[in-house]
């Protein structure tokens, strides 16, 4: 036991003296997080929107002005002809365009039915259905607005059936709340799978692992050592995340933090031990690092459910998503924080996290002989 | 320099064949990752798990419950009663529950209003905000079937409105999001290959010390930095081509553009990216410090800032002006301006000198930085 202290106690003197990397690791998180809780938001606001108004009147100017005082779309430019959007949408500089034909004012007026055009830029599928939906809205309200102009006996609430939404969990609907759980777990493999496997090749590379094999270290002690402050590190990682999260963005924590730190000890048995795995087949840090980034960082980014929801995957992916430990750490994660539940609900996510913990390190332990570690 | 260039180029060479999995990795990962990840991401949202607390037990009700099925988005998983609510949404279950009241199907036909309560898991914002759209849209239709069908309320409720609307969607017509998501992959793999390739050739030849043995040599920082470059310019511009292709051919991305634009675009993004990852070579005195910079440097910004997956116009202001140093901002743009829409280089020429003005500077600061450590 204590010469598993002096390993670690050599591993973060390392540390300590390449404050380069120090700084990183506490920096990195921090930055990684700001960005991820400013930008990674779905929602769609400001879509920028030309409107070629062949009319000209206070009708047409008065719909313009609607689209413009939305928060969901911004007036990029004003133009007369409708060929004259075409530049607008093929440059990107707006990604949909409203088309008011020429008389649309005098037609309203006399209360005939006029018809107006919405294209909108079918490149960025995801922005344009949801803007779209916007746009159908607003023009909705505002259809059902002029006709109630017209005919003033319609009734205040038309008979049929009358939708209440009511959200769950998440009732602002706002990604952040959705993501920043994401990058808690995204960082901690980040940090502990990658820096513990380019720490350990590092030493093999420099020859350095040589001398620490003639030590009387055992091989468990030896692993112990040079894994256990990576582990310490991405806890430190995890408290600084946490605390920004939670007192800057206001995400809400509504589950316990002790269940949280506990899956996250049982987590980082799977992401320690796939560092240490990689590290046994690895000769080179450039090796290390790509087979980190491409067979595991990769993968667990998409195939996790961190972006892009497994339930939309087809169903011949999906099995694939069990393979990624970072899915139940994930689902966990999200539950506890936006949902408040425990383990009485999340056993089933807990139990496979710690199975996948138990088989990778068994694995990465077994491979690594004294001599490779 | 020429000469000197090559001679750094073919070391180079050398080093990165000898190195098999590297190679490997570099060669045939990114196609594998393209027909992965174009096959299993996607935001078309179907079959919502949603279950049904029908309170009301009438034609009318399970007409509304059939709109639903129909309608092809929704899958109904269960049918329930008011107790199970909590526990099938804390289990994530199901997504969505549709609450129909008693009296729904007496409210209808005697032309009364009545309200039906959606319930949906907000856990993931944005598909929650689709399934919302889709259930608002279900119901509205099915509440029109009774306005219209029902003939009373007819005189008072004009049944077409003043205004209509006729949608029109350009370049991607059916709205897959396959077509929007290929080239963000594309971008991002290639970005990533490029970086990763160089982010540790400089700092790994000082971290072993032969460094210095290069610096003996007659060889000037430019024509290292540059003879750095080649080798990785070509397998990444081979890699580059065989993932466009690829995407061509098994997820039907168009190409109605000119390939010569295309190559043009690619060629300078790559030496973007390449410069990048030297410039964090020269920049980093560990391989692990380096693949951090990496990571801050190419991996979040490509995935987070380029408007591949979060909409730029969303982000708050001062986040909007730092996608502008952002090169994948721009490749993207002139990817999706050359093969989706076919447009001409005067819509997206702003885009390829940006991408020539990130190269140029990236590379220049990499030669900079080494000869200040070198004299």
């Amino acid at each position: 036991m204590r010469r598993i202290g002096f390993l670690i106690w050599k591993e973060l003197i390392e540390l300590r003296q390449d404050p380069d990397l120090l700084g990183i690791v506490i920096v990195a998180p921090i930055l990684q997080l700001f960005l991820l809780g400013y930008a990674a938001t779905t929602d769609i606001r400001d879509v920028p929107v030309v409107v070629a108004d062949a009319d000209r009147s206070v009708e047409s100017r008065d719909l313009v002005a609607r689209f413009d005082a939305s928060p969901s779309f911004t007036i990029v430019g004003v133009v007369t002809s409708p060929q004259d959007v075409d530049p607008y949408l093929e440059r990107g500089r707006a990604w949909m365009a409203l088309a008011i034909p020429a008389g649309y004012g005098e037609s309203i007026g006399r209360g005939e039915t006029e018809t107006l055009q919405v294209i909108a830029d079918g490149s960025d599928a995801n922005s344009t259905n949801v803007a779209l939906g916007y746009a159908m809205n607003l023009l909705a309200a505002y259809a059902q607005e002029k006709t109630a102009a017209h005919v003033p006996a319609v009734r205040a609430r038309p008979p049929g059936i009358e939708p209440r939404v009511r959200v769950w969990f998440n009732s602002r609907l706002e990604s952040r709340d959705f993501m920043i759980p994401g990058v808690l777990a995204l960082l901690l493999l980040v940090i502990t799978t990658n820096l513990s496997s380019m720490g350990i090749v590092r030493e093999k590379e420099l020859g350095t692992l040589e001398q620490l094999n003639v030590t009387p270290l055992g091989r468990s002690e030896l692993i112990l050592g040079k894994l256990l402050p990576y582990a310490l590190v991405g806890l430190v990682d995890v408290c600084l995340v946490l605390g920004i999260a939670v007192l800057w963005f206001q995400v809400p924590l509504r589950g316990s933090v002790a269940l949280l730190f506990a899956m996250t000890i049982v987590y980082l048995l799977t992401t320690l031990g796939l560092g240490l795995f990689v590290s046994t087949i690895s000769s080179t840090q450039q090796q290390a690092m790509m087979t980190t980034i491409f067979f595991f960082l990769m993968p667990m980014i998409y195939l996790s459910g961190f972006i892009f929801p497994i339930e939309n995957m087809p169903a011949a992916i999906q099995p694939l998503t069990y393979l990624m430990p970072l899915r139940y750490y994930l689902a966990m994660l999200r539950a506890i924080f936006l949902k408040g539940v425990g383990l009485e609900t999340l056993w089933p996510d807990a139990l496979a996290l710690a199975g996948w913990g138990v088989v990778v390190l068994t694995l990465a332990v077994a491979r690594s002989t004294k001599r490779i570690a | 320099m020429m000469k000197k260039t090559m001679a750094v180029a073919r070391k180079e060479l050398r080093q990165i064949v000898r190195d098999t999995r590297t190679l490997t990795i570099l060669l045939v990962v990114p196609v594998f990752f393209l027909l992965l990840y174009g096959y299993a991401l996607n935001w078309d949202i179907r079959h919502v798990r949603l279950a049904v607390d029908d309170r009301d037990h009438t034609m009318q009700s399970r007409s509304l419950v059939a709109a639903f099925v129909n309608s092809g988005y929704f899958d109904l998983v269960a049918s329930i009663t008011d107790a199970e609510t909590d526990r099938l949404m804390d289990r994530n279950d199901v997504r969505a529950i549709l609450v129909i009241p008693s009296g729904l199907g007496r409210a209808l036909r005697t032309a009364r209003p009545v309200a039906v309560q959606v319930l949906l898991n907000g856990d993931n914002a944005n598909t929650a905000t689709t399934v919302m759209g889709y259930a608002l849209t279900i119901i509205r239709n099915e509440s029109a079937r009774y306005t219209s069908a029902t003939g009373a309320p007819s005189a008072l409720w004009r049944s077409t409105p003043l205004v209509t609307v006729e949608p029109r969607i350009w370049y991607n017509p059916q709205l897959r999001s396959t077509l929007f998501l290929v080239p963000g992959l594309i971008a991002y793999i290639t970005m990533i290959t490029a970086v990763v390739s160089t982010a540790l050739s400089i700092v790994r030849e000082k971290e072993r010390g032969t460094m210095e043995q290069v610096r003996m040599a007659p060889v000037d920082t430019a024509s290292f930095v540059v003879g750095k470059t080649v080798p990785y310019f070509v397998i990444s511009l081979v890699s580059a081509s065989v993932i466009i292709v690829a995407a061509m051919l098994l997820f039907g991305m168009p190409m109605r553009g000119s390939w010569s634009l295309l190559m043009l675009a690619v060629s300078l993004f790559l030496v973007g990216a390449l410069g990048l990852g030297l410039l964090i070579s020269s920049a980093a005195e560990t391989q692990q410090v380096a693949f951090q910079l990496a990571m801050l440097a190419s991996f979040l910004p490509t995935f987070i800032l380029s408007g591949f997956i979060f909409p730029i116009s969303s982000m708050p202001r001062f986040l909007q002006v730092v996608t502008y140093a952002i090169p994948a901002r721009y490749f993207l743009t002139a990817l999706r301006a050359i093969v989706l829409k076919g447009a001409r280089l005067d819509a997206f020429w702003i885009e390829l000198v940006a991408l020539a003005v990130f190269a140029t500077v990236v590379l220049t600061l990499a030669a900079v930085r080494l000869r200040r450590q070198w004299s």
